[in-house]
């Protein structure tokens, strides 16, 4: 296994009174896709809140790159080049898509300033997000929603991209989609930390995988070991890929 | 799909209820003399209001305390105007208008300065927490009351129009004042430009993605606080401006002033959608137009038509008439 770009030790998170993370040790290698799959409620979502700084861990620790980044705020977090597209997609409705990807890109003042070269290459892994340039987000499909999502989180090139179940509630045509856009994201040498219910699309893309049960990492290993051995996938996900 | 997906009907909401008054008002001059007072009072408060939607729509404050802009513009005014006698009571206008924008310009400083530190002190503490704030600042709104009253003293101070600026112009049988025209290109003026600045620079793009989705724009790298301290000082600056006018509209100010004007002003941002400049243009000038036909119509019902056209908007549109997506 490479050297991990992002690692949780031993992390606890509360939400009010509710005690959601129970502990979850999770190594993110640098280069690799990692599949973050789990039940509903698990605590998965709330794991890629706690990385971000929207949640705080009330113990353990979140390290980046060999940096504690535990206590940072959000901002701080995103500005060391990690990008996020939370469950909801986060998408700024009254806002066209341009503008949802010039916000994204932090250098640019205006269009005009985004990388052209970096556009294109965008543009031909999300064609909608071209097609739709100058129309309000809001009135985009879901599926084009979670392009313009993906898109917008990487208009800048970063270390690591962190996803919440990009494939929720689209058709199989979109999923096919994206799971080709990540591919080539993969490719491109981006980290990727993918939380996703879609076992066909986690088998596809993942490198390395781990289960969450009950706020707890139960399970960490390379993702062809586990589409390997059906009875582990039983005994950790009750199916079978 | 449409590229532009403006909804024109709020925006017909404004000629259709000066529409219907004219016949209730039966002569074509009074009802064109209240359009244009209408119009120049919903300007001014639009002016206001403009500020508090935006600090409502990024960080969730209410700030029951805004009023205090109102009355410490309106006083600083006083201050400066009444220090330039000379160029006030000059009959020609362009000495008037360097003695009222150095006021105007003074007042928005002292009201924004004042409201970093209210932000500072009174706001920040109490984030997220809506009955707290309501109650602090409108604290804070009664101490900047007493301080007015201890600088200014606590009687009625005149304020009247500069020399070229008092009288009417007559269009037809229609006397229209002629500050109510300057309060009109005024209000035009800084719609102009919280117009362009939210749709054509990043600030504003991030601002109106702030009012939408403050977690999401904090998740792209940007400090959302530090936004949310410019547009609050930004937007009792504006308040500033608003008293001035108020107080000259009016032509005097007392330190109560703005806890008047604040019931008009949560109206309009209510009728305009949480949030929402372009929605707090049409509440204000629904707002004025109704104050001033019930004024004429039916004196005794006008306070109450206010409260009576939000209700009637809500009815329509629970949200406001542009109500901000993802809230």
């Amino acid at each position: 296994m490479s050297e991990p770009l992002l690692a949780l030790e031993g992390v606890h998170s509360n939400i009010g009174a509710y005690h959601i993370l129970h502990g979850v040790d999770l190594i993110v290698p640098r280069g690799q896709l990692t599949m973050l799959l789990g039940r509903n409620g698990a605590g998965k979502t709330t794991t890629l809140r706690t990385i971000m700084g929207l949640w705080r861990a009330s113990a353990g620790r979140v390290m980046f790159a060999g940096n504690d980044i535990t206590a940072m705020r959000t901002p701080q977090i995103a500005a060391l080049n990690i990008a996020y597209v939370p469950e909801t997609m986060g998408i700024f409705a009254d806002l066209t898509v341009k503008e949802n990807m010039l916000l994204a890109a932090r250098a640019a003042k205006r269009a005009g300033d985004m990388d052209d070269t970096r556009l294109k290459w965008i543009f031909s892994l999300f064609p909608a997000v071209e097609k739709f340039w100058s129309y309000p987000a809001g009135k985009l499909s879901g599926g084009q929603k979670q392009m313009l999502a993906v898109a917008r989180a990487i208009v800048e090139p970063r270390e690591l991209l962190i996803v919440d179940e990009p494939s929720k509630g689209l058709a199989p045509a979109i999923i096919n989609n994206m799971i080709d856009a990540f591919a080539e994201l993969k490719t491109s040498g981006v980290t990727i930390l993918l939380v996703e219910q879609n076992i066909n699309f986690a088998r596809k893309l993942g490198d390395t995988v781990a289960i969450m049960d009950n706020g707890r990492v139960v399970h960490c290993g390379a993702m062809q070991a586990l589409a390997d051995d059906e009875e582990l996938q039983r005994s950790l996900l009750g199916l079978s890929l | 799909m449409k590229q532009m997906d403006i909804d024109w009907k709020p925006l017909m909401l404004v000629p259709l209820l000066a529409v219907l008054a004219l016949p209730l008002i039966g002569s074509g001059s009074t009802w064109l003399t209240l359009t244009v007072a209408g119009l120049a009072m919903g300007m001014i408060i639009f002016i206001i209001a403009s500020g508090l939607t935006l600090v409502f729509g990024l960080m969730d404050v209410l700030n029951f305390g805004h009023g205090v802009f109102i009355a410490l513009g309106a006083f600083v005014a006083t201050s400066v105007l009444g220090a330039m006698g000379d160029w006030t009571g000059s009959q020609e206008l362009w000495r008037n208008l360097v003695a009222v924008f150095p006021a105007m310009l003074i007042a928005m400083l002292v009201a924004g300065a004042v409201g970093l530190v209210f932000e500072r002190v009174l706001v920040r503490p109490v984030y997220g927490q809506h009955l707290k704030q309501i109650l602090i600042t409108m604290g804070g709104m009664i101490i900047g009351e007493e301080l007015i009253k201890v600088i200014w003293g606590p009687q009625q101070i005149p304020l009247p129009l500069p020399e070229g600026m008092r009288g009417a112009v007559l269009m037809g049988d229609a006397a229209i004042e002629k500050f109510r025209l300057v309060a009109l290109v005024v209000g035009l003026l800084v719609f102009g430009v919280l117009t362009w600045t939210l749709s054509r620079t990043k600030i504003g793009l991030l601002i109106r993605a702030g009012v939408q989705d403050r977690e999401m724009v904090e998740s792209l790298g940007y400090q959302i606080r530090r936004l949310f301290i410019g547009v609050f000082v930004v937007g009792s600056a504006l308040a500033g401006l608003g008293g001035v006018m108020w107080g000259m509209y009016q032509q005097n100010v007392i330190p109560q002033m703005g806890a008047q004007v604040n019931v008009l002003i949560f109206i309009v941002i209510i009728i305009g959608g949480l949030g929402s400049t372009g929605g707090a243009l049409i509440g204000a000038l629904l707002v004025g137009l109704m104050a001033n036909y019930t004024g004429f119509l039916a004196p005794k019902v006008a306070l109450f038509s206010n409260i009576a056209l939000m209700a009637a908007v809500l009815l329509w549109r629970p949200q406001g008439v542009y109500p901000v997506a993802s809230r």
